[in-house]
């Protein structure tokens, strides 16, 4: 682990460092871009109101992933037992990838109002497409070799899905989902600049015509922490779900 | 004999009286008539080798026997049963590639038919783990497949054939991926634990060798059809160094591997 963290945290402390230098050296005013020194003194200063701000968008991300997945996990399979549907309705999960979310934010805060639904259904809208696509991947994935054994072995369509091709499908879900909760906090963000009251992205569009950027960068730096993390929730759920994988990797 | 645990339905032996029988088997496959004619007689109980070369419809054979495919022509019957789905019900095939399910344990997979069939899994387990015990397999029931040996997964690969409970075996090159040695080894093996559970069995393999030291009767196929049938009907007891060079035997290898060319 930390031999793995090691060279990547040493470019980044390198980078931060040279940003605090060039930014001290050529005097830049904070407004325009602060020093990482400026950043840590905004986290410090402002503590409590990005705490509460962090808690908002916090639920929003994981009440919105969550919801993703469920709805991803159910297509995905519907999608695996009717071909008919997965001809009809995949090119159009597809094509409405194309539509951006942005733009969709502020007419679900037409639509939903000014809490936290519209924002949890653009995070849903952002995380559904990598999970559902893993899903149908996943379970279309199985060894046919292996489904025609389970034949020969009582296995029944029900059977098959149970057995083998659900448990074969876990690491294609699992990329799918982590690939998703990179994309939930920018998800968060958008929501909340269509329309709302509190969270991170309602901070930096107030820190804006403030000039506040030390703020806006403060927020910004715990959106990529809050990603970080539910990706490394999802990882360790990986694990515990598919240990099998670990073990043939060590095998 | 031993009282089989896994029998399908208690009471009822295993085998009945029809076996497996083929006539006149055709498949196309791309425009190639891959089987063209085949006829085949598997006794019930009996064991019957398929020998030949890569591509000769070895597993095109047992697909059709297994009721995982129609055949283009010809008639393909199981226990006097020529519907797929009959077939289907009286088969289990046992694939080249052990094709044990990486996320089960080896005795989890060996359970598989029986908890295809509905019984719960400590059920399974409770009927499956003496098997374990007798066929040599003890230790090994609480391990995944990436952490057993080549050898040992097909054992339990076979066991979890065996456990289906069905009438007919069908053992697709079962040993085709092990190393010399070790193949040597499962094929005492697979003689034994066939002592112990009888079943109607087809055994496709390209090993001549095998075919002659497992089988009853051994079918050469060629060009779609079986164009020599041996009767094994040497002596198999002993140390295998001594059954593979003795006359009787030679002589039954060379007859084969001529037909094969």
């Amino acid at each position: 682990m930390i031999r793995r963290a090691g060279p990547p945290l040493l470019l980044l402390a390198a980078a931060v460092g040279l940003w605090q230098l060039v930014v001290v050296l050529a005097d830049v005013p904070d407004y325009l871009f602060p020093a990482p020194s400026a950043i840590a003194r905004s986290l410090a200063h402002d503590s409590r109101l990005l705490a509460s701000a962090t808690a908002v968008t916090v639920r929003e991300i994981v009440l919105g992933f969550l919801l993703a997945a469920a709805f991803a996990l159910a297509i995905g399979v519907l999608l695996h037992f009717s071909a008919a549907l997965r001809r009809a309705l995949l090119p159009l999960l597809v094509l409405s990838q194309t539509i951006p979310t942005v733009l969709l934010a502020p007419v679900l805060a037409i639509l939903l109002g000014y809490g936290i639904e519209p924002k949890l259904v653009v995070v849903a809208i952002v995380c559904f497409f990598p999970i559902v696509v893993g899903t149908v991947d996943g379970l279309r994935s199985a060894d046919p070799e292996l489904v025609r054994m389970m034949r020969t072995l009582h296995g029944g369509r029900l059977a098959i899905f149970r057995r083998v091709e659900l448990p074969g499908a876990l690491p294609a879900i699992f990329s799918g989902a982590r690939v998703a909760a990179t994309y939930a906090a920018v998800g968060a963000v958008f929501g909340e600049w269509a329309g709302s009251s509190a969270g991170l992205g309602f901070v930096i569009l107030q820190a804006q015509p403030a000039l506040d950027t030390a703020r806006i960068f403060a927020a910004v730096l715990i959106l990529c922490a809050l990603a970080l993390a539910l990706y490394a929730l999802v990882t360790l759920a990986e694990r515990a779900l598919v240990p099998w994988q670990r073990e043939a990797a060590n095998a | 004999m031993a009282q089989s645990t896994i029998e399908a339905r208690p009471g009822e032996t295993p085998a009945t009286e029809a076996g497996i029988a083929a006539a006149g088997l055709v498949r196309v496959l791309g425009g190639r008539r891959v089987l063209d004619g085949l006829d085949l007689v598997v006794p019930a109980g009996g064991r019957a080798g398929i020998v030949g070369r890569s591509g000769a419809g070895k597993s095109t054979l047992l697909s059709l026997v297994a009721g995982l495919a129609e055949p283009d022509g010809g008639t393909v019957a199981v226990g006097g049963d020529a519907t797929a789905a009959g077939r289907l019900a009286r088969c289990a095939l046992m694939p080249q590639r052990d094709c044990l399910l990486p996320w089960r344990t080896a005795l989890d997979n060996a359970c598989l038919a029986l908890e295809n069939r509905g019984l719960p899994r400590s059920e399974a387990h409770r009927q499956v783990a003496p098997l374990f015990a007798r066929l040599g397999l003890q230790g090994a029931e609480r391990l995944r497949p990436a952490r057993l040996s080549g050898g040992m997964r097909q054992r339990v690969a076979f066991i979890r054939t065996l456990c289906a409970g069905k009438e007919t075996l069908l053992l697709d090159e079962p040993f085709g991926a092990l190393d010399a040695i070790t193949r040597a080894e499962l094929q005492e093996w697979l003689a034994a634990a066939l002592d112990a559970e009888p079943r109607t069995v087809l055994l496709v393999t390209h090993d001549v060798e095998e075919a002659l030291l497992l089988c009853d009767r051994v079918h050469v196929l060629a060009a779609g059809r079986v164009t020599l049938e041996l009767d094994v009907d040497v002596r198999r007891d002993g140390p295998r160094r001594e059954i593979v060079t003795s006359a009787p035997f030679v002589e039954l290898r060379e007859r084969a591997l001529e037909a094969i060319e």
